[in-house]
């Protein structure tokens, strides 16, 4: 037993808490003790703790009004530094050693908040205030922002990374059970018997449902039998059980994620093997939903007191937590349910008064109260209550008939404490999720599923409350039937279970005998007198601003959901959202149904967004791509750069050079000796068969039917829409094999594509494509003395009269087997020599070995853009971007006009396509030849005092040449080809325009001489 | 997130798949006959229907076969899955 006082409102017995395991903890800093079994309201509240936040809009002190995850006013921010999260509802914390949480919303303190001030003002700051005011002038909203985020508050987000752990894992089913109450163990059980493979979810650590706030020998037949049953599914190797699992989504075809909290209930971090949650992806053959139903308050007068509190709350902290929120408790109902919340405070010492609107009440219910020495004022409602930080009294006054104004004598009830039910509302989320339609059913005053409507691609089965069966005992055999038509429907034989005998005295009945009253009358109108009538707790919405939104025109449910943010907040209006329809139906003068509902979205409650990402952070994120030569890279103090999912070094600087420098040098190395560059990551595809030919003739541009084995060509991929998709060099290894290269990005797009086309199109063509792309190492040597180099690995005769440019031979390299492409993307001297991959990192080394004699220089991807560019070398992608042609490009030489067609050539001839002056790839020397353009600059026809000025065009790419001495740009420029010679304007982001002159865009060796050497 | 049965592996989670848009769109032969306008239809315009569409998937993280099928575009619900080149399949009247 704890040394420490025990609490003020712990109950001396009784509860599922352990009270030889006593926890402190610190709310606001101040330290308490609690039990293990605790959640962190209960213990809050065991220790007298009623004020527990400041509301939304109006900072209106707040307590708890529910013990389960409808809860809308105790949100906490728990823990500090890197672990801290914001707006967690403290009924859904469950307690441990040194636990830490501060209230949120306020300042300096909870008790003391400055911007209570809102409260006094809150006349001038009804619903659709944000729009109305801060709407103009529209350039002044950015300034508002800042003040209306800071002021609306709520909890602050973590800076630092998140230091816990987390996981995705996918499970299958045939039932899954959402819901660990009486329905849904029965449901199990009855699935289980099948031999189905049952899935059983429930967000509370143990399994029992509404069984959890029942008091010790209430209903024990019922508690034994589901103490049996949970003790059968947990043995069965077939059923699966999640608790602290919360069914977040129910998607299309019977897809439900879920979010196990698997640490949650432990100091953070001190599990060194388990997750902190795991995030779970179901695919469910059957679902039977059995999530139970929310209690709703009624509407009254400052319905938001700290201490007013959900009946059945009240009953769970007694009977499950052994607290007792109050000494003197006003219950106040519409419905039976709360009886039971009356006669159990009662029972633990409590002062009760019962406080019913309806003037007939079951007269069990009124004999029972009168034996327990209750107080009884039936037909009377709740007009006002006293107490700012907590509830210190109520008066209560006599409804008339209709239940729309009081009248007669008034009492005042001194209580700290007011248990208030208006019924329950079933949790109809995941059905709505699911796609079924709900339908309105008048005796229970609420929405159901309407079981007409189940999707066929989302068969489910809604049981027990949330199907708006209230009875324990009723609920036992609806979700008996709906676990085995579950299976059933899942393919296995119906079995039955048998269930405990049915005990009329006993069974707890729910709401029983209803008679709504949406809102309850005080002396004043609504809207009118200091009182608020709250619905909406933690978006601080109340009656009077449905009137306001009705006034305005927001009639329909839709309108009214976001003209007044009711249902908006984190909770999702699970307690408000049935109160708000039905105070429009009545304004209206309409039927609930006719109002209807909005739509019910996922997560049923937040979900951590580390969650969702599981082991996918850090370097888990993205897959990386690394050739056989990276680690001499990285050896070699390259800089990367990403392609694609590849790195590729992108330069590689010397002792203390920045990327201009070293890319200057690795240039002008190319240009005057040599160089080396990894080109493993190019694209590759091997493409064979007999109509390997016909095939490239109609993807590429240009005839591929006469080059020689032996041979490569360049060519060029158009989409059907004539625009440039893909280039790249494919060789001819035999009469009917062919190498074909793509850019690194578009390797998986160009074989997509190759294949869609030869599958939906083409499947008469013998062809077949196979990626080879990780299947070949390739270093690319360029430069003057390229040839000298290879010779001193290779017997290949190496003379251009034995291996001209633009063919392929093969052979060894440096004794291992090669194949060598003669290809340049410098316009130098080149051999691009492929070896199977495993020799990738032998022939890089031997390469850069051999090549110390020859000073070579190995280059990355920032040269190799610069020497192409040179050269006039288009980039797929950088230079032109899905709307430019192959003669856009001046690369009309490689559109054949042999060929009767080919992919993209009718489009050619269309009147956009093919008419003059659209933008055409051109070079562009500045008039300063240091001055190096900034790539995406635009060149404008006019130039004006300020930007926006006309655009003609816009560079893109552009680098400072080494081998020219001055800068270099490529540029889309509308009738570029006409404007040769022409002098251009390109504006700057800062507005300088730079005068630039339209040139060739081949800025070294005009006549590709150098290359074929 | 829908399951598709794909004709050559059979169901499968739909984030292994890609749509690549309405199928039963036959590439003109003679393309160098067509006006812009029957060249233009064939490029860029498609049926956008409320109810049955008929489109080409391809199985892309998985065997990267090509297939049609069948789906409900307001309910979106895949009805019928078939082989390239097999006629549209009878999805019980439903047009």
């Amino acid at each position: 037993m704890s040394d420490e006082r025990e609490a003020p409102n712990r109950l001396p017995a009784g509860g599922s808490i352990d009270r030889d395991r006593p926890l402190s903890f610190t709310f606001d800093g101040k330290s308490y003790s609690g039990y293990a079994g605790d959640t962190l309201a209960s213990a809050l509240l065991a220790n007298g703790v009623v004020l527990m936040g400041r509301s939304f809009k109006y900072h209106r002190p707040r307590g708890l009004i529910a013990a389960g995850s409808e809860e809308p006013n105790a949100l906490m921010q728990l823990e500090k530094g890197d672990r801290t999260e914001p707006n967690t509802r403290a009924t859904c914390i469950e307690l441990y050693s040194g636990l830490s949480a501060t209230s949120q919303n306020r300042w300096p303190s909870l008790s003391f908040d400055i911007g209570a001030v809102n409260s006094l003002v809150s006349r001038f700051i009804p619903a659709g205030f944000y729009y109305k005011t801060f709407m103009w002038p529209a350039s002044m909203w950015l300034t508002y922002e800042k003040f209306i985020r800071k002021a609306a508050g709520l909890g602050v987000s973590p800076t630092a990374p998140d230091p816990d752990r987390y996981e995705n894992t996918h499970a299958h089913c045939e039932v899954l059970v959402v819901g660990a109450g009486p329905a849904g163990i029965a449901a199990a059980a009855a699935a289980a018997a099948s031999g189905a493979r049952v899935l059983l979810i429930d967000e509370q650590n143990e399994a029992g449902g509404s069984l959890l706030a029942s008091a010790t020998g209430e209903q024990e037949p019922v508690r034994a039998w589901i103490a049996d049953a949970v003790e059968q599914l947990q043995s069965n190797p077939d059923v699966t059980i999640l608790k602290r699992t919360t069914v977040t989504g129910y998607f299309d075809y019977n897809y439900l994620t879920a979010l196990e909290k698997v640490t949650d209930h432990l100091p953070p971090g001190s599990d060194p093997v388990a997750p902190r949650q795991r995030f779970w992806k179901i695919r469910a053959r059957q679902v039977v939903i059995a999530a139970g139903a929310i209690e709703r308050p009624l509407v009254f007068a400052d319905n938001d007191r700290p201490g007013v509190m959900l009946a059945n709350a009240v009953n769970t902290y007694i009977n499950r937590y052994a607290v007792l929120p109050g000494r003197n408790i006003v219950v106040f109902t519409n419905n039976d349910s709360a009886y039971r919340t009356a006669l159990n405070a009662a029972n633990k010492g409590a002062e009760v008064v019962v406080v019913d609107t309806r003037r007939e009440v079951d007269n069990t219910l009124v004999e029972s109260l009168k034996n327990a020495g209750i107080k009884h004022f039936p037909g009377h409602a709740i007009v006002s209550v006293q107490g700012k930080l907590a509830v210190g009294a109520v008066r209560i006054m006599p409804l008339s008939e209709d239940g729309k104004t009081v009248q007669g004598q008034a009492w005042e009830l001194s209580c700290d404490c007011i248990a208030n039910s208006g019924g329950w509302t079933p949790s109809v989320h995941l059905f709505s999720q699911s796609g079924g339609k709900l339908a309105y059913r008048d005796g229970i005053a609420a929405f159901v599923p309407d079981a007409a409507t189940v999707r066929s691609v989302n068969p489910c089965f809604s049981a027990g409350a949330c199907n708006g069966t209230f009875s324990t005992t009723d609920c036992l055999s609806e979700g008996a039937t709906a676990g085995r038509a579950a299976a059933i429907a899942a393919g296995f034989p119906g079995s039955d279970v048998q269930l405990p005998a049915s005990d009329p005295a006993s069974d707890d009945r729910g709401q029983g005998d209803i008679h709504p009253l949406w809102l309850v009358p005080t002396v004043h109108p609504v809207g009118e007198g200091a009182a608020k009538h709250f619905h909406d707790f933690q978006n601080d919405v109340t009656a009077a601003d449905i009137h306001l939104a009705a006034r305005e025109g927001y009639l329909s449910v839709e309108h009214l959901k976001r003209y007044t943010t009711t249902g908006m907040a984190t909770d999702q209006g699970k307690t408000s959202n049935l109160n708000a329809l039905a105070i429009m139906a009545d304004i209206r003068g309409a039927q609930i149904p006719e109002v209807g509902t909005t739509t019910f979205r996922p997560p049923y409650t937040p979900v951590t967004l580390g969650a969702i990402a599981g082991q996918e952070t850090g370097e888990l994120f993205l897959q990386v791509r690394q050739t056989p030569m990276h680690r001499w890279h990285v050896e070699h103090n390259a800089v990367f750069e990403d392609v694609g999912d590849w790195k590729r070094p992108r330069y590689y600087p010397l002792g203390v050079e920045d990327m201009h420098a070293a890319v200057q040098r690795e240039c002008a190395a190319v240009r005057d000796r040599v160089g080396i560059l990894d080109a493993s990551t190019l694209g590759k595809i091997d493409i064979q068969g007999e109509d390997a030919a016909e095939f490239l003739e109609m993807i590429y541009t240009n005839g591929w039917k006469k080059l020689a084995v032996g041979g490569c060509r360049y060519g060029l991929m158009l989409n059907e829409h004539g625009m440039i998709f893909d280039d790249g060099v494919t060789s001819r290894l035999g009469e009917h094999h062919f190498h074909m290269t793509t850019t690194t990005g578009g390797a998986a797009r160009v074989l997509n594509w190759l294949e869609e086309w030869l599958q939906t199109e083409w499947p008469q063509m013998n062809v077949y494509c196979t990626s080879v792309t990780e299947q070949w190492a390739v270093a690319a040597i360029n430069g003057p003395r390229a040839r000298e180099l290879l010779s001193t690995l290779t017997d290949i005769d190496l003379s251009t009269e034995a291996f001209p440019f633009m063919t392929t031979s093969e052979g060894q390299v440096a004794g291992v087997p090669a194949r060598i492409y003669r290809i340049s993307f410098t316009g130098e001297l080149s051999y691009e020599i492929n070896v199977p991959a495993r020799y990738g990192r032998y022939l890089w080394d031997t390469l850069i070995e051999a090549g110390k004699a020859f000073d070579l220089c190995p280059y990355g991807t920032e040269s190799m853009h610069v020497l192409r560019a040179e050269k006039g070398f288009i980039i797929v992608g950088q230079d032109t971007d899905g709307t430019v042609t192959p003669h856009d490009v001046d690369m009309s030489w490689i559109v054949s006009d042999k060929k009767d067609d080919f992919l993209g050539k009718r489009s050619l001839s269309r009147l956009d396509t093919a008419r003059d002056g659209r933008p055409q790839l051109v070079g562009l020397l500045t008039e300063d030849p240091a001055f190096v353009l900034p790539e995406g600059a635009h060149i404008v026809s006019q130039v004006l005092d300020k930007p926006p000025m006309p655009t003609i065009g816009h560079v893109t790419s552009s680098y400072l040449s080494p081998n020219l001495g001055r800068s270099i740009a490529l540029a889309l420029l509308q009738n570029g080809k006409n404007r040769k010679g022409d002098t251009v304007q390109v504006q700057l982001m800062d507005g300088t325009v730079i005068n630039a002159q339209v040139s060739s865009t081949v800025f070294v060796d005009e006549k590709g001489e150098r290359a074929r050497g | 997130m829908i399951l598709i049965n794909c004709p050559y592996c059979g169901e499968r989670d739909q984030t292994e798949f890609a749509c690549h848009g309405e199928a039963h769109i036959a590439r003109p032969t003679d393309t160098a006959s067509l006006t812009d306008e029957q060249w233009g239809d064939y490029v860029f315009f498609r049926t956008n229907p409320k109810g049955i569409h008929y489109e080409r998937w391809v199985h892309v993280h998985g065997c990267r076969r090509w297939f049609n099928a069948v789906r409900h575009t307001v309910q979106d619900e895949i009805l019928a899955t078939y082989e390239v080149g097999a006629p549209r399949p009878d999805v019980g009247g439903q047009q």
